[in-house]
């Protein structure tokens, strides 16, 4: 059995219960109680492998996507409260199958190719935005002993993947041939790409404090919560995680007084339905990751370690649903200002500080680490004040003297 | 090797979130930058003018209804204002009182309503627009006790108002009135120092009071530059020379100067409102007017200071029963003559906003 899933304990028991016998003793031991005698023979255990596998991925696949439609529900629903009104409240009872109702209506729906567009291109950018947001699942560990895989390099794979969504909104973008939709990507380009630097130097704080880059070691490394000890690292994180995901403040991608629908403005039916869940799937997944990185993930006190790992994620989840009802936007100038001025020397502050503290200080004393955690607050309050005084994101109007006429005129 | 780059020309409107109607820009933009503006307009044109020529006096109040939809009581007001100007009927007491009345609350609901739509377009997702419209819903609650109609009210008419006010309209408004101060604390508490609303609309679109004055700009738009010019100060119509307010002014006429100016232009509506249920009493609230009014021959204007800048009706009257020529001077029209300048040189975003400050509506654009 190869060793990412080793660890699972879905996955073994699937597996030993198709295979277990004598010739693999070593993965299911013989005292287990049902893993005496596997159904399949001896060297078919790359099926039992196999089908252990696809059962899983299926498991965790589809309960995202129940979660997904089920948060959208949340976010509409909370929207509504912040906004003095009700939300979607129609569709059965309290409108809890308004999700479903939507679905229905997106698939009922014309799928429009717009004449401009290259259609392959087109086709394929809702395919690409959304295998990202899955495919962080494969390392994100939901509970105790849960997980797809616990990769040694866990959260570097998470990086990774995620920033192939820059490319899906490009694709998007470029391909309706609606220039809404190329300011949407362009947009994307320049925003994803400048966020994800701040968004993985504020990550090494935490790795300096674990110690490791699976996702599984960093919450057992946690003996208390990552939030009190990186909370400069945490502000980044969400705030960079935010544009990320094109969030408010820094929605600018599918800026809807601006850009109309930005990248999807030409997507119709359940492509621009696709788009949607991966929107709001990877509002799930990045609180996943935070909870992760910052809340000890699934440790908790008397409830089950997955009730605990969903109350956090829907915790963090509510933290971007309150910053989505509250804030204005910001310009893109002033978007990338704030991420090159503002976010970038932040966390670079944080790794020095935190590598310091992890040199001078014996991190194995919970003493120490509260003495960090003082420290590292107060560093955060420091910073960010200084930093909102000082660093001004404003812009000035180019000079432009006007060239060319007015249509009118030329006419 | 340099990139070579090209001017790109987008149609923004008249199908756009944004465009409060459907007013279209053609911008050509390099990269996210405007290089040039061209507003095209006449997609809601329906002919009021010459409408009016068609109709009674008494039936063109309809009209004026339907000109700028948000504040139909003060469109009615300044074309009744501009009749009895025409014709020369002098309204009772208690009807100027009233019609000052439902204008302030229609001030407060046209201010509100840009308020919100300000804010929407700086991209705050529609909480500071729903907050706005819950106020507007209690006001157009009151409107409905007044005339029954809540949003083409048709409340006033030559010689004073439809009717006089209910019982339950005066507990209501006062209610309102003790209300309002503490949304708009919680408006600005929520706004006017929200940092990112500063860095977005400070020192942005700024317009001097000379451009404004030369394209004859008025309301908040003028007034934010700093230039104290209210018509209900300096050309006292109806009973306002008998109340105390003051003129908010901004100080260099950007789009956040713009959006304080309307916030405390609220303040004193409000205060209008209470000093004149103080001060009204009982009595008639019509003029004896014929049903079919026959001015003399002659012509008047009639201007009031609408939420959105001088509102004015020429009206010229060759003793018939409908009024030869109808103009509308209208403000949203007059003060779109300055977005040109204002937007070369800013960004997309900033259009956007520096658009919406300005609070134009399509109807009264387009008449």
């Amino acid at each position: 059995m190869p060793s990412p899933l080793e660890g699972n304990a879905l996955f073994r028991g699937i597996y030993c219960w198709l295979a277990a016998n004598k010739g693999n003793a070593l993965q299911c031991p013989p005292d287990g109680p049902a893993f005496k005698d596997g159904w399949l023979p001896l060297g078919w255990e790359w099926l039992a492998y196999t089908i252990a596998a696809l059962a899983i991925v299926m498991l965790v696949v589809n309960a995202f996507m129940v979660l997904a439609t089920i948060y959208t529900y949340v976010e509409r629903r909370l929207l509504g409260r912040f906004q003095s009104r009700l939300g979607p409240n129609r569709a059965g009872p309290f409108g809890l199958l308004q999700p479903i109702a939507d679905a229905i209506k997106l698939l009922a729906k014309e799928d429009l190719v717009p004449a401009g567009a290259d259609r392959w291109v087109f086709n394929l950018a809702p395919v690409v935005m959304v295998v990202p947001v899955i495919l962080v699942l494969a390392v994100l560990p939901f509970g105790r002993h849960s997980f797809v895989a616990d990769v040694n390099i866990g959260i570097l794979y998470v990086v990774a993947v995620t920033s192939i969504s820059t490319l899906a909104m490009f694709m998007a973008g470029f391909s309706s041939g609606n220039r809404y939709a190329m300011f949407g990507g362009m947009r994307a380009v320049a925003q994803l790409i400048s966020y994800e630097i701040p968004v993985v130097l504020s990550i090494v704080g935490v790795l300096l404090l674990a110690g490791s880059l699976s996702l599984v070691s960093i919450v057992e490394a946690q003996r208390i919560p990552y939030i009190l000890l990186q909370p400069l690292g945490f502000f980044v994180f969400m705030a960079g995680s935010s544009a990320e995901m094109n969030r408010s403040p820094f929605d600018l991608v599918e800026a809807e007084s601006e850009i109309v629908s930005g990248y999807h403005t030409e997507y119709s039916g359940m492509k621009f339905g696709v788009f949607q869940l991966a929107e709001f799937g990877a509002v799930l997944t990045t609180s996943g990751i935070m909870a992760t990185l910052f809340l000890k993930g699934w440790e908790g006190p008397v409830l089950p370690s997955h009730l605990w790992f969903l109350i956090k994620v829907f915790l963090f989840a509510f933290l971007f649903i309150w910053v989505r009802a509250t804030l204005p936007r910001l310009r893109l100038d002033q978007v990338m200002a704030f991420a090159w001025k503002f976010l970038l020397p932040l966390s670079l502050i944080n790794i020095f500080i935190t590598a310091i503290e992890v040199l001078a200080l014996d991190t194995t004393k919970l003493a120490n680490l509260w003495l960090m955690a003082g420290i590292n607050m107060a560093v955060a309050v420091l910073g960010i004040a200084a930093f909102s005084r000082f660093v001004r994101l404003g812009g000035k109007p180019r000079d432009i003297t006007i060239e060319i006429p007015m249509a009118s005129e030329a006419r | 090797m340099p990139i070579r780059t090209e001017p790109v020309t987008v149609n923004l409107g008249p199908q756009h979130p944004s465009t409060h109607g459907v007013f279209r820009l053609r911008v050509t933009f390099d990269g996210e930058v405007v290089l040039d503006v061209e507003p095209v307009f006449g997609y809601l044109h329906r002919g009021s003018e010459k409408l009016g020529e068609e109709r009674t006096y008494t039936q063109v109040i309809t009209l004026t209804d339907r000109l700028d939809y948000v504040s139909a009581m003060t469109n009615n007001q300044a074309y009744v204002i501009a009749c009895e100007k025409l014709a020369g009927i002098v309204a009772p007491e208690r009807a100027m009182y009233l019609r000052v009345i439902a204008a302030e609350l229609q001030r407060l609901v046209s201010h509100l309503v840009a308020t919100g739509f300000f804010l929407n377009d700086l991209g705050a997702f529609a909480t500071p627009l729903m907050y706005c419209f819950r106020e507007r819903e209690s006001v157009m609650d009151l409107f409905e006790m007044l005339c029954g109609a809540r949003i083409t009210v048709s409340y006033m008419r030559v010689g004073g108002v439809f009717q006089d006010a209910p019982e339950e309209f005066w507990p209501a408004l006062n209610t309102f009135t003790t209300d309002m101060p503490h949304y708009l604390d919680e408006y600005e508490q929520l706004l006017t120092s929200n940092e990112i609303l500063l860095t977005r609309t400070k020192g942005v679109g700024i317009l001097t009071t000379e451009k404004a004055l030369n394209c004859s700009v008025t309301g908040p738009v003028l007034r934010s530059t700093g230039f104290p010019w209210d018509l209900r100060k300096v050309d006292p119509y109806e009973i306002y020379d008998r109340v105390q307010f003051d003129v908010p002014v901004g100080e260099q006429g950007d789009n956040y100067d713009r959006y304080k100016v309307r916030i405390m232009e609220m303040r004193q509506s409000i205060r209008i409102i209470d000093q004149c249920v103080q001060q009204i009493h009982p009595g008639p609230v019509k003029a004896d007017v014929p049903a079919l009014l026959r001015p003399p021959p002659g012509d008047a204007y009639g201007r009031i200071e609408g939420p959105k800048g001088e509102l004015g009706f020429y009206l010229v009257s060759d003793g018939g029963i409908a009024p030869y020529r109808f103009k509308i001077r209208s403000p949203s029209f007059i003060n779109l003559t300055v977005l040109r300048d204002l937007l070369i040189g800013w960004k997309l975003a900033d259009m956007i906003v520096t658009f919406g400050s300005i609070d134009i509506n399509m109807g009264e654009v387009d008449r």
